[in-house]
């Protein structure tokens, strides 16, 4: 009785739509004698548009009247566009007992579990296991200003899976035909936090001129919102010195290729480091504006300027060595990534 | 079916013409450029016993040659053409150094001739044959393909028509097959490289300030949108993952230059059988000046409904009717979802004739829909007209909604079950996900056209089994675009998840939430589930179905195959990256299903 009562309400409370499919079924019959389907017998049925299906399956459906099967494209489906269609869903639940059943693996039986397992590593490995690297030149460039030209870089490489990460990074500056001013080295482990940040623990080593150094690093890189690149992390010397770096970066797509890349970078020290000339607070900052051309991702030559100086004590730190406190520098390099 | 036969008798004197122009190999004769449509002279493998050897060869196109990976030396694999209801035998030798396999996509088979190495077989080892042998239940137009590591991208894929015990219900005076796929001279591992590094690396149409500044269709989003994009950190520009940048789309194994032309006598009904076998692509389709009447999907036949474009997701199928009545050739456009490229085939009377090819259209921009707030704000429209209204959401949501965007919970983790693990590899939550099967896909909702959604498909047939579903199992597809990890409900297939278990027989409804920002084709196999779109009872059987961002799809499922089955994205990097799980049916003994 019920579908029944279904049809006939469907067909009172929706005559604008059926009239609709009846247009469309019109419309739609194929002047061709060979009817797509021949459905010829469906197509002569007056009620075509809304023929019901021969067994409703959920007569107490309250909404049954949205559920006429009608000729198809007709805009009359859009009208439900925000509706669930259907029946609605059954309530969640554990699988029975019987779908919890035996055997754990269907092939077993057939191939052998000893066969069979070796495999199910394989396929367990293939989807999901994926062990990747890169390895960015993210600056090498020629420095020039005031005084000698020098050259700086600044590199880091991964490898691992999406989780667990082996990082290593380096940057460094001198001047040409000098002996090395300052190099680093750091080599991280580097965990995933969350979708865009990975905490970093691991060594650095300083080779320079001068007293070299090494610390244990912590730190925090990934992606901010607003897209920037950002690395903080500190660092604890072996001579008991706490310092701290914090650096941002931002790729200003001007075109796909042309990428305005302004950076920053800020030193920072919790006491002073007068054989490194290093003053407590801030020590140092660096503003950099790069603009690049991609020729293709991986390789992206560029023009820049940077502006570096140094605060308080690091400041005259370096005015004792009878350097300037900070100054404006230009640059040419290559961005490259593989 | 008398009919059928005199159909193709007369078809034969077009294919012998044919042999005439000598076309070189690596391309099978199915699909090769000129054909007149398949007929029974043409070389495709039939009968009880077929020999598929896979091995490494060379491809080339665009005048380019780079290593693949095919069977019997063509891409696409040869055309296997069998007949509901006979027993087939499918020898398989893999002359390559590693595993190799072939799953018959959307046949119904026992769960051990699936192949799927490690869930339904140990796989084929290296230098050895594996001899697949299963009845024929079904006829429609399918495919195959490896289901081994990467090679679906390095040509190991081909069709597979079963034409029916019965006579056929589509009447048709010819047929082509149409294999969409994509090719790339990358190793497909260095696809995965790329991506993992720069998940962005292929989209070369992203949104840029001299864009902004210069306006047009790619660039229409106003800066506070801009803004709110960029503080949840996603790329409204990022539609497909992998793009023309390195692809070059294929139809039947030719690139756009090389126009694959299939031929037609003006008036005829042009059966052409569509398969999406690419590897990272779903496409847009159409023919410019020809309606489409699709008639089967995923192999199965609906209600005959016509339209101008269709989308097609990575292993769907659809079989279509044309009937070109001019003497002029109609260029065939299998745009990619981000119109980044395209395929680009020619149907014509007679080859060498050519119809204008249309520009590439403008990449879509994602909205708030496709962010998973498309039930927004719904509450108060409940009656109204519908249709205006998902196309006003769009608009409201694109623009006004946007500022009180700061305040919410991109991934709260309260909307979802405790079954999602909401871990890094899940970039956001769809906070008001809706059923999308009346949307027509990204990109395709003001085209000035037709285009088929699935709330377009109904069952020729009355569905088998129309009990309603016992219980609900929600599936959440979720990723995270920036590290290039995809997953089910959070987990990667790799980190030992539970499989997805259903009673025999049982029947089930599976709800799958997309909360990532893509498209993904999930694909089923072992089964034809049925998509729950409105009409109840002739629900199109499918199995693969494209889940469209921020939204949802609910199937219902006889789980009537005993065995373990495979269950993933078909964006071949997608199941790669973990987006994958088992299903398993028991109990496995009793009667056969």
């Amino acid at each position: 009785m019920k579908p029944l009562v279904g049809i006939f309400i469907a067909a009172v409370a929706t005559p604008a739509l059926a009239q609709q499919d009846h247009g469309a079924a019109v419309q739609q019959a194929p002047a061709d004698p060979h009817a797509q389907h021949q459905m010829d017998e469906q197509s002569a049925d007056p009620h075509a548009g809304h023929a019901m299906p021969p067994k409703p399956s959920e007569p107490t459906d309250p909404h049954a009247g949205h559920q006429m099967p009608s000729a198809p494209a007709t805009d009359a489906h859009h009208a439900h566009a925000g509706h669930e269609p259907g029946i609605p869903d059954p309530p969640g639940g554990p699988p029975s007992a019987a779908a919890l059943g035996g055997p754990a693996h269907a092939a077993d039986a057939i191939f052998g579990a000893a066969t069979m397992a070796p495999a199910r590593e394989v396929v367990r490995k293939e989807h999901g296991d994926i062990k990747s690297g890169m390895i960015l030149i993210d600056q090498l460039e020629a420095v020039i200003g005031k005084g000698k030209d020098g050259y700086a870089w600044n590199a880091q490489g991964w490898y691992g899976g999406d989780i667990d990460r082996l990082w290593f990074k380096t940057e460094g500056e001198s001047r040409f035909g000098e002996s090395l001013e300052s190099a680093e080295v750091q080599a991280l482990w580097g965990r995933a936090l969350d979708p865009w940040w990975n905490l970093q623990a691991g060594v650095r080593h300083d080779f320079r001129t001068g007293p070299d150094r090494s610390y244990a690093v912590l730190g925090v890189q990934g992606l901010a919102p607003y897209w920037f690149e950002v690395d903080g992390a500190l660092f604890l010397s072996d001579k008991g010195d706490v310092t701290a770096r914090f650096e941002a970066e931002y790729d200003q797509r001007l075109t796909q290729k042309l990428i305005l890349q302004p950076a920053a970078e800020l030193n920072f020290s919790a006491q002073d480091v007068p054989e490194l000339g290093i003053g407590s607070g801030l020590s140092t900052a660096e503003l950099g504006l790069r603009l690049r051309y991609q020729f293709v991702p991986e390789f992206a030559p560029y023009v820049g300027v940077k502006y570096e100086r140094a605060f308080g004590d690091t400041a005259d730190f370096r005015r004792a060595q009878g350097e300037k406190a900070g100054g404006w520098k230009f640059l040419i390099g290559i961005r490259s990534w593989f | 079916m008398t009919q059928l036969i005199e159909r193709r008798s007369f078809l034969r004197a077009g294919a012998i013409g044919l042999a005439g122009l000598g076309i070189t190999g690596l391309i099978p004769a199915w699909a090769r450029s000129g054909s007149p449509g398949l007929a029974p002279t043409l070389p495709t493998l039939s009968g009880e016993d077929i020999h598929l050897k896979i091995a490494n060869t060379h491809f080339t196109v665009g005048g380019r040659t780079g290593h693949a990976v095919t069977m019997n030396g063509v891409l696409p694999a040869p055309l296997i053409r069998l007949r509901e209801g006979q027993n087939v035998r499918l020898h398989v030798e893999n002359t390559l150094d590693e595993d190799s396999s072939i799953h018959w996509h959307g046949l119904i088979v026992p769960f051990q001739m699936d192949g799927v190495p490690g869930v339904s077989f140990p796989g084929i080892k290296p230098h050895s044959t594996f001899v697949y042998e299963f009845p024929l239940l079904q006829s429609g137009t399918y495919w195959y393909h490896s289901h081994s590591g990467l090679q679906e991208q390095q040509g190991h894929y081909g069709p597979m028509i079963i034409d029916p015990a019965e006579p056929d219900p589509v009447a048709y005076d010819r047929e082509h097959v149409i294999v969409l796929s994509d090719w790339t001279f990358l190793n497909p591992h260095h696809l995965v490289t790329k991506l993992k590094a720069e998940g962005g690396y292929f989209n070369r149409r992203k949104q840029t300030l001299f864009g902004m500044m210069k306006g047009g269709p790619e660039e229409e989003m106003s800066a506070s949108d801009r803004a709110m994009w960029g503080q949840m950190r996603m790329d409204p520009a990022d539609i497909a993952d992998v793009t023309a940048a390195t692809y070059t789309y294929l139809v039947n194994g030719h690139g756009p230059q090389e126009n694959w032309t299939g031929l037609f006598h003006p008036g005829e009904r042009v059966r052409l059988r569509i398969i999406n076998a690419a590897t990272m692509t779903i496409f847009n389709v159409r023919i410019p000046g020809l309606p489409i009447t699709v008639v089967s999907a995923d192999g199965l036949n609906v209600r005959p409904v016509t339209v101008d474009e269709f989308q097609i997701g990575n292993a769907e199928t659809y079989d279509v009717i044309i009937q070109p009545t001019e003497d002029q050739a109609f260029t065939f456009v299998a745009e990619s979802i981000d119109r980044s490229g395209m395929a680009r085939a020619t149907l014509a009377p007679r080859l060498g004739m050519t119809a204008p090819v249309p520009p590439l259209r403008p990449r879509p921009t994602l909205t708030m829909k496709d962010m998973g707030m498309g039930g927004m704000d719904h509450g108060s429209m409940a009656g109204m007209d519908h249709g205006a209204m998902a196309a006003g959401a769009s608009a409201a949501a694109g623009h006004g909604n946007s500022h009180s965007m700061s305040g919410m919970n991109m991934r709260d983790k309260s909307l979802v079950p405790d079954s999602v693990k909401v871990g890094v590899g899940v970039d956001a939550i769809a906070m008001s996900p809706i059923d999308r099967t009346g949307d027509p896909g990204v990109g395709l909702e003001d085209v000035g056209h037709k285009v088929l959604t699935y709330r377009d498909l109904m069952s020729l047939t009355p569905n088998p089994d129309t009990r309603p579903p016992q219980r609900t199992i929600e599936v959440h597809l979720t990723g995270n675009m920036e590290r290039f990890m995809w997953s089910f409900d959070g987990e990667k297939f790799s980190e030992g998840v539970e499989p997805i278990r259903f009673e025999r027989n049982e029947r089930a409804r599976v709800v799958l939430i997309n909360d990532t920002m893509m498209t993904h084709p999930i694909h089923l196999h072992g089964h034809f589930f049925e998509v729950v779109n409105g009409h109840t009872g002739s629900y199109p059987r499918k199995h693969t179905v494209n889940v469209l961002p921020g939204g949802k799809v609910s199937f219902d499922l006889t789980a009537d195959a005993p065995g373990d089955w495979a269950f993933h994205c078909h964006l071949l990097l997608h199941m790669h990256a973990g987006m994958f799980r088992v299903v398993t049916v028991r109990p496995l003994e009793g009667d056969a299903a």
